[in-house]
């Protein structure tokens, strides 16, 4: 399985890469094993994730083509 | 005007009705006044009338609720609560617009009313010159027709969504760092739309910087709070906005965009709380 993943804004300067695909040997994985995969930054709901433009959760199970956009939180004003 | 007719006229929390002059004189100032926005195909006269007939709470008036307020003061917005607890200080000026100099060490509120009346002097403001909580944020929520959230911090952002969702009202949200920001509205006004609560967690703030701490790049600042000013206007005169639903992130780094759908978080506290409200 192979998905396509983003980073966003200033997660793309923490990871170093704006994007990249990522491959899976297993059939099923979700954004969480995804994230330990690509980051050292522990996974966290702090990290916004959206699948195929979707804003989901760590827990959201991935298929073959997926879209994954990684974005930082942010509150100030 | 001179300073101690402001003065007059600035008791907190208390609303000032706007100065009329003859009704006919008023409505002519005001046809050439809004003469450039009339031009659209969007904006009627009885449109006009209703944003001037619109009540919008805004939280916050500091990088993100400078350009709000003043887009939205100067199109015609006619009742602006305004809130924000904080004193103007010489770190605030490289990007909230609506202080200067002369205003530094007054309340916000202050210093913003100023500037909104010179630009549009018919204005209703209300201030509320404390940072948001208990009884006095249910009762400044309760009063507006939509909420638009420029605060700077997370706990007021919950506390505002809670309160929101209690009075069932619009709730636009933006927020913005170094050079990245983000837009949604909430619409509490409907049963099923996903709330700030579905978006972000409270049990997590160890990731979340301030301006202060992580810096900020002025405009950036701009764009959000103009996106926010934009999407209220749409949202008086349509009844939607572009960001129903949706969160935007703005990455200025790269000049890049992103839309991603919210969903309703069946498990969100807030929501769950919303539909049992009266
Ligand atoms: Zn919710």
């Amino acid at each position: 399985m192979k998905v396509k993943v983003r980073y966003f804004a200033s997660l793309r300067d923490k990871i170093g890469r704006s994007d990249e695909q990522v491959s899976f040997d297993g059939a099923s994985a979700t954004v969480s094993d995804l994230w330990t995969k690509v980051s050292n930054i522990p996974a966290s709901d702090s990290i916004l994730v959206a699948v195929n433009m979707e804003y989901t959760n760590m827990n959201h199970k991935l298929k073959d083509g997926d879209e994954v956009a990684f974005f930082p939180p942010v509150t100030g004003g | 005007m001179t300073d101690a007719s402001l003065k007059a006229v600035s008791t907190p929390s208390i609303p000032d009705e706007p100065r009329t002059t003859a009704k006919t004189e008023l409505a002519r100032e005001q046809l050439i006044r809004y003469s450039r926005q009339l031009r659209l195909p969007d904006v009627t006269a009885a449109d006009q009338q209703r944003l001037l007939n619109t009540r919008v709470a805004l939280i916050g008036l500091g990088g993100l609720g400078s350009p709000t307020a003043l887009y939205l003061a100067s199109s015609g917005i006619g009742h602006l609560t305004l809130c924000d607890g904080d004193n103007v200080e010489l770190s605030n000026l490289h990007r909230q617009l609506l202080h200067s100099m002369a205003d530094l060490g007054r309340n916000k509120c202050d210093s913003a009313q100023d500037r909104l009346r010179s630009i549009n002097p018919v204005l209703s403001i209300t201030k509320v010159p404390e940072y948001l909580a208990g009884p006095v944020l249910d009762t400044t929520i309760a009063s507006c027709d939509l909420v638009v959230d420029a605060s700077d911090n997370f706990p007021t952002r919950f506390a505002v969504n809670a309160s929101c969702a209690r009075h069932l009202k619009p709730l636009l949200s933006g927020s913005v760092i170094r050079m990245e920001g983000q837009a949604s509205m909430f619409r509490h006004d409907l049963l099923h739309a996903p709330c700030y609560r579905c978006l972000y967690s409270p049990d997590e703030d160890n990731l979340f910087g301030s301006c202060d701490g992580e810096g900020i790049l002025a405009p950036v600042a701009g764009i959000i709070g103009t996106i926010m000013a934009t999407e209220t206007l749409k949202f008086v005169l349509t009844g939607q906005s572009s960001l129903d639903g949706q969160l935007l992130q703005v990455d200025a780094r790269q000049l890049n965009m992103k839309l991603s759908l919210l969903r309703n978080d069946p498990s969100c506290p807030t929501c769950a709380a919303r539909r049992t409200s009266p």
